[in-house]
C-alpha cells in the first residue's frame, strides 16, 4: 500500500445470488483514493458504480450480496476483515456517504435537527444538548440560512436543495477523511447542482477530505475530479488524471462516451456519434472483452478477464487488440 | 400552426373543513407562443417552473385557466373531450419515463395497436402491418411486437413510446424530457431518432428538458421559463451565444463542460425558485437576486418584447444590462 493513498481497491470481486446463478456484479475493479483528492467513478446504469461504492462500506443487500475476493484497504486498514463493530464506526464517522435521493435518505417523521443531532449522538457520544449545538453549527457551515429555525423542520418543509445540504450534513458531521458521494447532484436542477458541487469543493479543502464522486454526468467528472476511473459492466476498463482522460482516452469505450455527448459547440440537428448496441446482462457475457460484444466484434473467447495494466505514469488500461489504443 | 396566446393554467389551493379554494399555483401564467410546421421549440427551466404543465395544457391533457390555443386557426382551448378526440390524432405526446408510461400488462403489438383500436381505423390485417411499419420507422425488429415493455432496456422502451406516439400520423409533438432518464450512449440514438423522424414526417416539436445541451443540439428556437412565464425566446445558437436576460445567463454558466480545460466562472443563483402560490409582486427573478431596482417593477409590464429581430426578452430593468434595457424602454 502507497503512503499517499487513503483508500485502495484491488481486484475486488462482488456478486449477486440471483436465479440465473452467482453473478459478479463487480469483476477485479482496482482503483485508489490518493489524500485530499477527487476521483469521479464513471459509467452507465449497471456497471457496478455504486455496488463498489456499496462493498467498501459493506451496505451490500443481504444475504444476496457477497464480495468474494480482492482486498480493500483504508488508511492501511484491511477493511474486507474488520469487525461490524469496527464498520459501524467507520460508516458515517471516517467514510461519510451522500446518497443521490435525499428524500428517500432523510426519515420523514423526525425533524432534521433531531437528525443531524443523532450522528453526533451516536459518533461522538455527546450529550443530547451538545449534539444539538453541533448540529445546528453544522447546518450553518452548509449555508443553510435560519439553521435554528431549519432544525426544527421535517424533510418535506425543504426543497430539494436544501435537503440535499442536510444530507451532506450528516455525511460531514465526524469530519470523516473520505466522502463517498453517490450521484449527489442527479436528481437537482442544474443551478441548484452548481451550487451543491462549489459548496462540496469548498468543504473539501477546508476539511482536507477525499471525495469518491460516482456519476453519469461527464461534465460533472471533467469540472469537480481530479482523477477518473471508468467502469463496463463490472470491470475498470480505463483510469487516469482527469485532463489525460479527456485528452488522449486510450479505450474505445471511454472515447465512444466522450463523443456521444452533445455539447453547447455540436451544430444542432447534427447526427451525433451512438454505441451501437445495448449492454448485455450479467450472465450472458462470452467474451472476455465486454465492450467488444456490445460492438459484435470477434475475439478469443477464452473466460480469462483481460489484463489490466499501467501503461503510462498514472493510466492505467484493460488490454484488448480491438479496444485499447497502444 | 400551433399558436398560444397569454396561456394561464391555474390550480387551485383548497383548505379548511369545506375545502374552499384559498389561493392558486399559477403554474402557467401568461404565456404565448408559436410552433411552425417541422419546427423544433426548446422548452428549459428549473424544476417546477411549469414546463410539463404548459406541455400538458398545450395537447389539452390539462384545461387552460384562460387564455386560447390555435391549432391550424382552429381554437382548441375550450373545447369539450369529445370534440377533441378526432383532433387529437394530430398531436400526440412522449413521456420521460417510459417504464411507468407503458401498461406493462399489454404486449407491444397492443400498446402500438391501441390508439388505432380507440379511434376506429384499419381492418386487423391493416392494423397488423401498420404497427410491423411503425417498429421499423422506430428501430425494433418485427420480433418485438408479441414481447413486454419490461423485457426491454429504457432506451428500446422510449422507441416503444415514441413509436405509440407516432402511430396517427400526429403532426406535433409534446416530447417531455424523452431522454433525460437515459444513459448517455443511449440518449444519443434517441435524439438521432427524433431528429431522423422529424426530416421524414415533417413534425414538429417542443421538446422540454432540463439539459441545456440536449435541448440545443435539437432545438430550432429556444424558449426559457422561469416561475410560469417565459422570460427570453430567441433561435438556439443566439440564446447560447448572446443572452440576454440574467436568468438565462446563470442557467447556462451552470451547466458542466465535458472538458478539464475549461475553467468558467459560474454564476452561482442564491436561494430557490420562489413559490409559485405566492410568486413576488414585481420581477420573480429580480426579486430572487435581491435587486436594487426590485420595487420599480411592480405593476410593471414586464412581457417580452422584441430586441433583435426574432429575440424577444422579458422587459425587466432587474435582469437585462443597462444599455439593453435604454434600448426596450
Amino acid at each position: 500500500m502507497s503512503e499517499e493513498n487513503l483508500l485502495e481497491v484491488d481486484r475486488l470481486i462482488t456478486s449477486f445470488e440471483t436465479e440465473r446463478g452467482l453473478l459478479r456484479a463487480v469483476d477485479q475493479v482496482s482503483f485508489s483514493i490518493p489524500y485530499g483528492k477527487t476521483v469521479g467513478i464513471v459509467g452507465e446504469s449497471g456497471c457496478g458504480k455504486s455496488v463498489t461504492a456499496m462493498s467498501i462500506m459493506r451496505l451490500l443487500p443481504q444475504p444476496s450480496g457477497k464480495v468474494l475476493g480482492g482486498e480493500i484497504h483504508f488508511k492501511g486498514e484491511d477493511l474486507l476483515h474488520a469487525s461490524d463493530k469496527r464498520m459501524r464506526e467507520v460508516r458515517g464517522g471516517e467514510i461519510g456517504v451522500i446518497f443521490q435521493e435525499p428524500m428517500i435518505a432523510l426519515n420523514p417523521v423526525h425533524r432534521i435537527g433531531r437528525q443531524v443531532a443523532e450522528v453526533f449522538r451516536v459518533h461522538k457520544k455527546m450529550s443530547k444538548k451538545d449534539a444539538w449545538d453541533a448540529a445546528t453549527e453544522m447546518l450553518a457551515l452548509l449555508r443553510i440560512p435560519a439553521p435554528e429555525k431549519r432544525m426544527m423542520d421535517y424533510p418535506h418543509h425543504l426543497s430539494g436543495g436544501m435537503r440535499q445540504r442536510v444530507v451532506i450534513a450528516l455525511a460531514l458531521a465526524c469530519r470523516p477523511d473520505l466522502i463517498v458521494a453517490d450521484e449527489p447532484t442527479t436528481a437537482l436542477d442544474v443551478t441548484v447542482q452548481a451550487q451543491i458541487l462549489d459548496l462540496l469543493g469548498q468543504l473539501q479543502s477546508e476539511m482536507d477530505m477525499s471525495v469518491m464522486l460516482i456519476t453519469h454526468d461527464l461534465g460533472v467528472i471533467a469540472e469537480t475530479c481530479d482523477e477518473v476511473v471508468v467502469m463496463y459492466a463490472g470491470r475498470v476498463v480505463e483510469s487516469a488524471p482527469v485532463e489525460e482522460l479527456f485528452g488522449s482516452p486510450l479505450h474505445a469505450y471511454t472515447k465512444a462516451l466522450l463523443r456521444s455527448i452533445p455539447t453547447l459547440d455540436t451544430p444542432p440537428k447534427s447526427v451525433l456519434p451512438t454505441i451501437p448496441g445495448t449492454v448485455a446482462a450479467l450472465a450472458d457475457y462470452t467474451h472476455d472483452c465486454r465492450f467488444c460484444q456490445r460492438l459484435g466484434k470477434k475475439t478469443v473467447t477464452t473466460r480469462e478477464r483481460p489484463e489490466f495494466k499501467e501503461v503510462q505514469p498514472g493510466h492505467r488500461l484493460e488490454i484488448c487488440k480491438e479496444c485499447s489504443d497502444l | 400552426m400551433l399558436k398560444a396566446d397569454d396561456l394561464r393554467v391555474h390550480f387551485p389551493v383548497r383548505s379548511g373543513l369545506f375545502l374552499r379554494q384559498t389561493g392558486a399555483v399559477k403554474a402557467v401564467d401568461g404565456v404565448s407562443l408559436e410552433l411552425a410546421g417541422g419546427e423544433t421549440l426548446g422548452l428549459v427551466g428549473e424544476s417546477g417552473c411549469g414546463k410539463s404543465t404548459l406541455g400538458k395544457a398545450l395537447v389539452r391533457l390539462l384545461k387552460p385557466t384562460s387564455g386560447s390555443i390555435h391549432f391550424e386557426g382552429r381554437d382548441m382551448s375550450h373545447i369539450g373531450q369529445r370534440a377533441l378526440r378526432p383532433l387529437r390524432r394530430d398531436f400526440q405526446m412522449i413521456f420521460q419515463d417510459p417504464a411507468e408510461s407503458l401498461d406493462a400488462r399489454m404486449s407491444v403489438r397492443s400498446l402500438i395497436e391501441e390508439p388505432f383500436r380507440i379511434h376506429g381505423m384499419g381492418s386487423r390485417a391493416e392494423r397488423k402491418k401498420w404497427v410491423d411499419e411503425l417498429l421499423d420507422t422506430v428501430g425494433l425488429s418485427a420480433a418485438s411486437a408479441e414481447r413486454y415493455s419490461f423485457e426491454f432496456s429504457g432506451g428500446q422502451r422510449q422507441r416503444i413510446g415514441i413509436a405509440r406516439a407516432l402511430a396517427l400520423k400526429p403532426k406535433w409533438l409534446v416530447c417531455d424530457e424523452p431522454v433525460s432518464a437515459l444513459d448517455v450512449s443511449v440518449q444519443s440514438q434517441i435524439l438521432n431518432l427524433l431528429v431522423d423522424l422529424q426530416k421524414e414526417f415533417g413534425l414538429s416539436y417542443l421538446f422540454i428538458a432540463h439539459d441545456l445541451s440536449v435541448v440545443k443540439h435539437i432545438s430550432d428556437r429556444v424558449a426559457v421559463m422561469y416561475l410560469g412565464k417565459i422570460v427570453e425566446l430567441a433561435d438556439s445558437e443566439t440564446i447560447y451565444r448572446n443572452p440576454k436576460h440574467a436568468y438565462t445567463k446563470a442557467l447556462l454558466s451552470a451547466v458542466p463542460v465535458a472538458d478539464p480545460k475549461v475553467k468558467r466562472k459560474k454564476i452561482l443563483l442564491e436561494g430557490d425558485v420562489p413559490s409559485p402560490i405566492d410568486p413576488p409582486e414585481g420581477s420573480a427573478f429580480g426579486h430572487r437576486l435581491n435587486h436594487p431596482r426590485y420595487d420599480e417593477t411592480i405593476g410593471m409590464d414586464l412581457s417580452l418584447k422584441e430586441i433583435e429581430p426574432g429575440h424577444w426578452v422579458a422587459a425587466d430593468p432587474c435582469c437585462l444590462e443597462p444599455e439593453d434595457w435604454k434600448r426596450l424602454s
